[in-house]
């Protein structure tokens, strides 16, 4: 049986870093991205192609143990990841790009990001480009190195057929 | 490149039932695991809270939770608790689905795992849920166990535990 789920590539963080790209992703059909996050800001940007325009929404609903509530943001300058700032506990973000190589449509990003010590939640995002993703960052919210050693993201493609 | 999603094992419970859904000797060659599962059980409830545990310990569990019941969203937190299941009450022959990822299972630090489940019952209620857990434990994790509360898993029911590797 063909491959279907396949290891893109793979970062471990070995000192704070103000941002992380992957480039080169490859020809499947939609990717997976896993991420075990620590930042001192508690979340980072997300960019696709580096494009840092006012194309991404968000739609999500979280739980913080108490009360559960949806929300959204038009017009951002990027997607997000959550994070824990320090210590043993890493956020961890499980996020899905269908079709992300498609030239036609905008993009779509399902988001699920877990903490058990702050709050459960599930992201939409839109990408308003036609544009195929060619480059995935993960950048620090100020620009300096506040993403955590120890951090790490892992890309997979998945190929329908 | 190798294909990184392997099925390390799986379960399915015969006609006695069981009281709980076992994996035990996961091999530490993996980067990280995801159990999906198809199940219901014998209770006299429509739905069904579950347990779990990691190397047969069901201490130093956390997790905090959000769920829809057809009606209203709620949110809460609970110990070593995992996601609802169908009970005997919920519709015949409906099976509740979840999902548990745990990334870095066999690394050095606490282990946060991502839940999702949702039991179905033609009825006023069923119950989506999502759920953010952490074992504050540093051991890799060896086992699993996922537990019914009260009550047995019936016949049928199914579970399947993969390893997916980074590399």
């Amino acid at each position: 049986m063909a491959s279907t789920y396949t290891p893109i590539a793979t970062y471990t963080a070995a000192s704070d870093q103000s941002s992380i790209t992957f480039s080169s992703l490859g020809s499947y059909t939609d990717i997976r991205i896993v991420a075990n996050m620590q930042d001192t800001n508690l979340y980072g940007l997300l960019r696709f192609n580096s494009d840092s325009g006012s194309n991404y929404s968000r739609t999500w609903m979280y739980g913080n143990g108490s009360s559960a509530q949806s929300n959204r943001n038009s017009n951002q300058t990027s997607a997000y990841w959550g994070a824990t700032s320090s210590g043993s506990e890493f956020l961890v973000n499980l996020m899905d790009i269908m079709n992300y190589s498609n030239s036609t449509t905008y993009k779509t990003m399902l988001v699920r990001q877990n903490q058990a010590s702050a709050e459960v939640d599930a992201f939409v995002y839109l990408w308003r480009s036609t544009s195929a993703i060619t480059s995935i960052s993960f950048v620090s919210a100020t620009g300096t190195a506040t993403i955590k050693a120890g951090s790490t993201i892992t890309l997979y493609g998945i190929k329908a057929a | 490149m190798a294909d990184t999603y392997t099925l390390i094992s799986s379960v399915t419970v015969g006609a006695g039932g069981a009281s709980s859904i076992d994996f035990t000797s996961i091999p530490a060659t993996y980067t990280d695991l995801k159990l999906v599962g198809s199940i219901r059980t014998n209770t006299a409830q429509t739905d069904n809270s579950m347990d779990i545990n990691f190397n047969s310990s069901a201490t130093s569990f956390s997790a905090r939770f959000l769920y829809g019941s057809g009606s209203a969203a709620a949110s809460s937190t609970g110990s070593t608790i995992i996601l609802q299941a169908d009970g005997g009450a919920a519709t015949s022959n409906t099976f509740s689905n979840f999902e548990i990822y745990i990334p870095n299972y066999a690394g050095s630090t606490n282990k946060s795992y991502s839940n999702d489940a949702v039991t179905e019952n033609n009825a006023t209620a069923a119950i989506a849920g999502l759920l953010a857990g952490l074992w504050s434990n540093t051991a890799a994790i060896t086992s699993v166990s996922v537990k019914a509360s009260t009550g047995t898993f019936v016949q049928y029911s199914t579970a399947y535990l993969y390893g997916i590797k980074n590399s």
